[in-house]
């Protein structure tokens, strides 16, 4: 439906403009600045870096800039909901003898600073958290005996320290933040000085409530969002808010066009989504992504156009086109799905016995391999110690202990997987077989609820191997992605085989356990270096079957065709893979076949 | 009390005004989940619907909202709507020992929970699709009794627990369990507005509202209080609303036609009808009304069936068109 969902990056055909500012500190110092104007109403940023000087130095200019004393709270990458929320504070009750609860450090931040460090690896559950408190600005928990309202107005910073394009802050969190900065490859000698001083921030705060933003420069914003394909509404408020603040700092008493450029580079640039249309009289690419309908009725409502010959939201558009990078696109296509960690079933929290995150805790006795956990259990028993203490006096121990009271730890019942299917789409009956594996995938996804697994596919033909869809749980993403499906020419196998193993691997670092599920007949006729020759292509073929046995991915290899292939099973034993002949596969065997095969 | 953001103020996104219309109209038809992109003002919907409820009458002193004996006149409080965030503990849902009394004065006293004070009104979940799994069963379990049950060491409490749940979330998060699914009456899917100048005033009127909330509600107040007379008019008229036999039959055609699974969709199909012919001011259900409600009321229910290309809303129209054609 939308242009972005076509995966394949075309290199936008656009006239020549000048390099965006040559300074890569301006706009990051801008935006420290900004934040320390009016940090409640920015909500943040998101800052795309490596721990490192240029992240120091950024964190350091939005410091200067707040005032003396405000709170600036840092996430302990593991936090729980008592830590986060506030709960009963279980040290102090049992010694008090009465409720004591403790805040939870969103409302220990009103006023001030958080730092989610790792902001790439936040869970679904735990962005929801943090966005119902921007939202609100307040902090509203249901737990341990009490209803905990409490003021939350903080600024937050999500560190997103990704290494990979999709390994990304949840998008739930960064459509709230103001800023999507990107420190990396900055380098030191271009850290500059914070863009004002501390004494010019207070003033702009102070004259914040004053400042207007007239009504046609938030038109022209909204427009020149809808123009980036930036979907959702809080970008435009959140443009305006900067625009806001930009014109407190400089003293002006209502936002004007340099505001808005302003607004539109630092909080739409980043979010563009496609390339703005190009204006009518330039001649179009021939392979430019249809316009989009609201294009039209937008260029008719513009009657103003006589008297002023460029109107406002060409201007501001041109501002945020400018900070647009040239490679956009190809960009977009590497992360157009949310990493992983930002997606999650309910009540999921990437639970991996290794990795340490608070999994919660529930009622119930330690039994049948459950761990008890003594601190949940302990809370559990708190209130009723007095009560107890009346009925049973002589009771040893300090505190009367239950099995009403027991929690158990909880784990998950198997670590998370993922399921990559690897498909030949090769040849004439490409299209079938891909129509089938579509099919099974969204199979598996729509009952994947119960199973917690991710899912991806990777197709190989032609000269190589693309991600048709990245590692998802998604059904919605699923359907979104695989509309189309591109099927026929050669066979590079070894090359599909590559970008699965590259894939899993990239899976296990996450803490997924990845499968390879790959289908085809075994017979490669396009070398890794995308040229064509059997012997080659075989050779090439056996190699990276013998690397996916090496990395000790599990995997299973399908043979699909007709009458199944020596070839297949000799590949198969290659790639340490249980081979499996399944002719005429459909949909429902495919995804059954997947499923036996990891276990599932 | 902070200040939400007018009901009536909403621009566009009628699917979703209409079904919270429909469920604060007949809380029968048995909850609302909004589900849809970011950004698109979901829980800003579902939050404003609390303005638009009539009050109703509960026992003095009452902490289950429970009706007033026969003879008493109890006190008018606003409907309730309960948030339940993420995070709650079990205990703060159905309810626990209360802290205080327990420890400061030894005293057994239950301190009732958020299923207590969504009794008679709303509980709302915001990502519903992140909510823990054993609190969906919980509140799967209380939302089909109607009453909910705590017992413990010798602290035995059961409480009538009847109230409307309204879920939103967004699907790239993370799809909601089946049976959890089709525990709502009514599903909408909402989306950011496409058009240019739509978006435009929805900025516009965000921004005035941020400005200045006071002012903002005030110039609101008389489109506001058209909305809940409504409300108040069609719940007064709903009882009166006939429902032919062809609306009937008309319904179980579309369910059969779409596999809807169970009497429930049909049921909820009808109710939702009878509630928008209310709304209308019409005296009979009719064919209009049921293809007005058919997509909120049907789109979760059908048998999934990922192999067919066609999104549940496409299938929907699709058998409308087939059992009703315009």
């Amino acid at each position: 439906m939308s242009p972005r969902d076509d995966l394949r990056p075309q290199p936008p055909e656009r006239p020549e403009r000048p390099e965006p500012d040559a300074d890569p500190w301006t706009d990051p110092a801008l935006a420290a600045a900004l934040l320390a104007v009016d940090p409640e109403g920015l909500g943040g940023a998101v800052v795309r870096a490596r721990p490192g000087p240029a992240r120091d130095a950024w964190l350091e200019a939005l410091r200067q800039g707040l005032a003396e004393g405000t709170p600036l709270r840092r996430m302990p990458a593991s936090i729980g909901d008592d830590r986060l929320l506030g709960g009963l504070d279980l040290a102090g009750t049992l010694s008090a003898g009465r409720p004591v609860w403790s805040s939870g450090l969103l409302a220990e931040a009103d006023g001030g600073l958080l730092i989610l460090p790792m902001a790439e690896r936040a869970t679904a559950g735990l962005a929801s958290r943090l966005g119902a408190a921007l939202d609100a600005g307040e902090v509203r928990a249901e737990r341990d005996g009490a209803s905990i309202l409490a003021p939350a107005r903080f600024a937050l910073v999500a560190l997103d320290e990704g290494a990979e394009p999709d390994e990304r802050a949840p998008e739930a969190l960064a459509d709230r933040l103001a800023f999507r900065l990107d420190l990396t490859g900055i380098p030191r000698k271009a850290l500059g000085e914070p863009a004002a001083t501390a004494e010019d921030v207070t003033e702009a705060r102070t004259r914040l409530s004053e400042t207007a933003v007239p009504e046609a420069l938030g038109e022209a914003l909204t427009k020149a969002a809808a123009a980036l394909g930036v979907d959702s509404l809080r970008a435009p408020l959140l443009a305006m808010r900067v625009a806001r603040a930009a014109a407190a700092l400089l003293g002006a008493d209502e936002a004007g066009e340099i505001e808005g450029a302003l607004a539109a580079r630092l909080v739409l640039g980043p979010r563009a989504t496609r390339m703005p249309e190009p204006p009518p009289e330039e001649a179009e690419p021939e392979d430019a992504p249809p316009p989009p309908p609201e294009e039209q009725g937008e260029r008719e409502e513009t009657p103003e156009a006589d008297d002023a010959p460029r109107p406002l939201e060409d201007r501001v558009l041109e501002a945020a086109e400018a900070s647009l990078p040239r490679d956009l696109l190809a960009k977009l296509a590497a992360q157009a799905t949310p990493s992983s960690a930002a997606e999650g079933g309910a009540g999921d929290e990437r639970r991996t016995p290794t990795r340490g995150r608070p999994a919660g805790v529930r009622a119930g006795p330690p039994r049948g391999g459950a761990r008890l956990d003594l601190i949940g259990t302990l809370r559990a028993a708190a209130p009723w110690q007095t009560l107890r203490r009346r009925t049973a006096p002589d009771a040893p121990g300090r505190v009367q202990v239950r099995p009403d009271d027991f929690r158990v730890k909880r784990f998950k019942r198997r670590g998370e997987s993922g399921l990559i299917f690897v498909v030949d789409a090769s040849g004439s009956a490409a299209l079938a077989r891909l129509a089938e594996v579509k099919g099974a995938v969204e199979l598996m996804l729509a009952e994947a609820y119960v199973r917690r697994e991710q899912v991806a596919l990777v197709s190989f033909r032609g000269s190589g191997a693309d991600l048709l869809l990245p590692p998802t749980r998604s059904l919605v993403q699923a359907k979104r992605r695989l509309a189309a499906l591109p099927g026929g020419g050669g066979t590079p196998l070894a090359a599909g085989l590559t970008a699965g193993l590259a894939l899993a691997e990239r899976l296990k670092r996450r803490g997924v356990s990845p499968y390879l599920i790959v289908l085809t007949d075994g017979r490669a006729n396009v070398g890794l270096d995308g040229r064509g020759g059997r012997a080659r292509a075989a050779e090439d073929a056996r190699a990276a079957a013998r690397a996916v046995r090496a990395a000790g991915v599990p995997s299973v290899l399908i043979d699909a065709s007709a009458r199944p292939d020596p070839a297949a099973a000799a590949l198969a034993a290659e790639m340490g893979a249980r081979p499996l002949a399944l002719p005429r596969a459909d949909a429902r065997g495919l995804a059954d076949a997947a499923r036996a095969a990891t276990g599932g | 009390m902070k200040l939400e953001f007018p009901f009536a103020a909403i621009v566009g996104q009628d699917e979703m005004k209409w079904a919270l219309r429909i469920a604060a109209v007949d809380p029968s038809v048995g909850g609302v989940l909004v589900f849809g992109d970011r950004g698109t003002g979901k829980s800003t919907a579902v939050r404003a619907l609390a303005a638009l409820l009539p009050p109703i009458r509960v026992a003095e002193g009452s902490p289950y909202n429970l009706a007033p004996e026969d003879g008493a006149a109890g006190i008018e409080v606003p409907t309730p709507v309960v948030d339940l965030p993420l995070g709650a503990t079990e205990d703060r849902v159905v309810g626990a020992l209360d802290l205080e009394r327990a420890l400061t004065q030894g005293e057994k006293a239950f301190e009732p929970g958020l299923l207590a004070r969504a009794n008679r009104g709303f509980l709302y979940i915001d990502e519903v699709n992140l909510l823990e799994d054993h609190l969906v069963d919980l509140l799967l379990d209380v939302a089909a009794s109607g009453e909910n049950v705590v017992e413990r060491e010798g602290l035995s409490v059961r409480h009538a627990a009847r109230f409307v749940i309204v879920g939103s979330g967004n699907p790239e998060e993370g799809e909601l369990r089946p049976q959890l699914l089709d525990r709502f009456g009514l599903s909408v899917e909402v989306a950011s507005p496409r058009d240019v100048p739509t978006r435009v005033e929805v900025v516009k009127r965000r921004d005035a509202f941020e400005r200045d909330r006071a002012g903002f509600c005030d110039a609101w107040e008389a489109a506001q209080a058209e909305e809940r007379e409504r409300i108040v008019a069609a719940r007064g008229r709903i009882g009166a609303v006939a429902t032919p036999d062809e609306a009937l039959a008309l319904a179980a055609e579309l369910c059969l036609a779409l596999g809807a699974d169970g009497l429930r969709g049909e049921l909820t199909l009808i109710r939702a009808a009878r509630a928008i012919a209310a709304l209308e001011g019409a005296e009979t259900v009719g064919a209009a009304h049921l293809r007005a409600v058919a997509p909120s009321a049907l789109r979760h229910r059908l048998r999934r069936d990922p192999l067919d290309e066609a999104g549940s809303e496409a299938r929907v129209a699709r058998a409308l068109d087939e059992v009703m054609p315009a």
